[in-house]
């Protein structure tokens, strides 16, 4: 068990930076998420926690101790792969008790570490099989095993469920978080898949092109996003992003959408953006699920327009209505009772209680 | 206009049910054809190898049918096999190619493994390179070869020439060079996460290479082995330029030189020779012949 903390790390191939720079803490026990698009350097930065990487610049350190020069056996982790890399020619028991053999560790210790695992994991029926006889979520739960048998400082989770189908991926999804409350070791995980994220992660840290955008909590990442990209990367469907301005009207505020549409702000917003310039380059921030229909009872700050609606996705729970604002694309949910039809007229509600407001040009939320 | 023309051109062509399994059916008269006449062309030499060495001297030159057997007789395979010079080739082409097949595996294997895992500078150049090596044909390399063995003998006055371990030496210069490429494909389609979960297990290089590499890429090896093996079994111009004393002779040369004596041939015992030497990689390739295909097709597909 210990704590990782990253310093200004820096991952160069030739001329192109992969990582840029990362500053980020993780407590002892913490399970801390990567997440972001392919090609923003979260594996990368996995790896060279791991050691497989070489860190170009910068420090990392594991409990404490910079680990830069350490080889990856000599760090005490234990990392989990998307292809799972078990050794096809060992058993199940062989594969989980491989490192513990080559450090020499007594038989019985072995096979009580593995017995232990393996109880854990739900695998013990297997124990004698090798890799090809087991199912994608069987060799999910060994190459776990593997991991767990050595009791390391830190877990390193490398897209592990992404070979999966979507049922399974759920369901490993709960076993991850079991374990984790069970073995309480340090985690790092790294996912392109936001939903995983966010169920799994005590803290997620947001990558885009080598950089970290957000480091949160998951309901801060989803409330108080800090960039667009956040705003735009967490959350199914994504955040609206509508074209907007600032006027004033007498004495209040209003936000302009279109020529036609233009909502007087709730006080506490207006009260937060009455600095900013009265530019044109402002995006209003809305998620799709504060876009409802209207009804009778709407509360203060929550104000109705009417449009057209493109396409409506009957999902069951709910239904998502796509129409455009001047061009712009926008998303809204609805009651799949409201009577939402493809290019059929309907009265929605904007919740602005929930609203971001974001500089267009920085993608900064204001 | 043209595609026009084809469109109509089209439909002319009645499609009937079943046209594929007649094809499938014409598909394979073909290749039964191909594949007797194949046959017939290279059963035809070792059955005729058979047939001689199964006849007598006196039978061989008389004027009769050559593919018939009048008088079936044994005496070449006893004369070969209770001579002591036979079984001292034999015994020097087993020794040989065994012992080329270990200072191969122990060269080519490791050489394998850094080449195809450890990324330095250099590396894609060297794998080619070895590869190129095998390129260069042995009747190219023997006089070099032979001037070396010769100037290493003038100036420490270790004999090599004329000693049948010279081949110990000379051997691994066509060995090596394949078996390392066919090492370096196999190693190549083992995933990288395998080697890195072995490194983050705790496993050295060597340990990574033992215990993973090895057991893993198994047909390969198997495939490698086999192929030392026979071009060691079959080497003809290298142990006749490096080996002149009976006593040292491999079997192929052994064969020529002591039962071709000026312009007399005894073929009985050539063919029979011939056989016999024949039979070891018949019999090796019989037992690994799965492993053999399945380690030269496993580089080629990612299973």
């Amino acid at each position: 068990m210990a704590d990782v903390a990253l310093r200004k790390v820096v991952k160069r191939y030739d001329d192109v930076e992969a990582v840029r720079g990362i500053d980020l803490d993780i407590a002892d026990h913490e399970f801390i998420v990567l997440v972001g698009p392919s090609g923003c350097g979260k594996s990368t930065t996995l790896r060279m926690i791991a050691g497989l990487e070489d860190i170009s610049d910068g420090d990392i350190m594991i409990g404490g101790d910079v680990v830069n020069d350490v080889p990856p056996k000599d760090r005490d982790i234990a990392m989990v792969f998307q292809n799972y890399a078990l050794y096809p020619h060992m058993t199940v028991a062989e594969n989980m008790s491989f490192g513990l053999r080559l450090k020499h560790y007594p038989k019985a210790e072995i096979k009580a570490r593995v017995t232990e695992a393996a109880r854990l994991l739900d695998i013990t029926d297997l124990i004698d099989r090798k890799p090809k006889q087991l199912s994608g979520g069987q060799r999910q739960r060994v190459a776990m095993g593997r991991a767990i048998v050595r009791n390391p400082k830190v877990f390193l989770f490398d897209e592990p469920l992404s070979n999966l189908d979507a049922k399974l991926r759920v369901q490993m999804r709960i076993e991850i978080k079991k374990v984790h409350q069970k073995v309480r070791t340090t985690t790092v995980y790294v996912t392109h898949d936001q939903v995983e994220a966010m169920t799994l992660a005590d803290r997620v840290v947001v990558m885009n092109k080598g950089r970290i955008e957000q480091i949160g909590t998951p309901n801060e990442l989803y409330h108080k996003p800090a960039t667009r990209f956040v705003a735009g990367f967490i959350g199914s469907p994504a955040m609206n992003f509508i074209p907007c301005r600032l006027e004033d009207v007498g004495s209040t505020l209003q936000i302009r959408l279109t020529d036609r549409i233009a909502f007087p702000l709730p006080p506490a917003r207006a009260a937060r953006y009455n600095a900013l310039p009265r530019t044109d380059k402002l995006l209003l921030g809305l998620r799709p699920e504060h876009l409802t229909e209207s009804h009778a009872h709407l509360e203060s700050g929550v104000e109705t327009f009417d449009t057209v609606l493109d396409v409506t996705e009957p999902m069951g729970m709910e239904t998502l209505v796509y129409f455009g604002l001047d061009g712009t694309p926008v998303c809204g949910r609805v009651n799949p009772n409201a009577g939402a039809k493809d290019g059929a007229p309907m009265r929605l509600a904007m919740d602005l209680n929930n609203m971001h407001l974001l500089n267009e040009e920085t993608g900064v939320v204001l | 206009m043209s595609t026009l023309a084809i469109d109509k051109a089209g439909p002319s062509r009645k499609i009937k049910y079943g046209s594929m399994s007649r094809d499938r059916a014409w598909a394979l008269r073909w290749s039964y054809f191909f594949l007797v006449l194949f046959a017939i062309f290279f059963l035809t030499p070792p059955i005729y190898m058979l047939i001689t060495s199964l006849k007598s001297s006196a039978e061989i030159s008389a004027a009769t049918n050559p593919w018939w057997v009048f008088h079936p007789t044994l005496s070449n395979y006893v004369e070969l096999l209770t001579s002591n010079q036979f079984l001292r080739f034999f015994w020097n082409s087993s020794i040989v190619s065994l012992a080329v097949v270990l200072v191969t595996m122990l060269i080519s294997v490791p050489a394998a493994f850094a080449l195809a895992r450890m990324k330095f500078w250099g590396s894609t150049t060297l794998a080619t390179g070895v590869f190129l090596t095998y390129l260069i044909p042995d009747s190219l390399l023997f006089i070099p070869l032979f001037k070396m063995l010769a100037l290493v003998q003038d100036y420490t006055g270790i004999t090599l020439l004329n000693r049948w371990y010279v081949l110990l030496f000379i051997y691994p210069t066509l060995t090596v060079p394949f078996c390392t490429w066919i090492m370096i494909g196999y190693f190549a389609s083992i995933p990288k996460e395998l080697d890195e979960a072995a490194l983050i297990d705790g496993a050295s290089w060597l340990q990574t290479l033992t215990r993973i590499f090895i057991p893993v890429a198994l047909p390969g090896l198997i495939a490698a082995t086999i192929f030392a093996f026979t071009v060691s079994w079959a080497q003809f111009l290298y142990p006749l330029v490096f080996t002149t004393s009976v006593d040292q002779l491999v079997l192929p040369v052994g064969i020529t030189t002591t039962l071709i004596k000026g312009d007399v041939f005894n073929w009985g015992q050539i063919m029979t020779g011939a056989l016999l030497g024949a039979a070891p990689p018949l019999i090796i390739y019989a037992f690994l012949m799965d492993y053999y295909i399945a380690g030269l097709t496993a580089g080629a597909t990612k299973g």
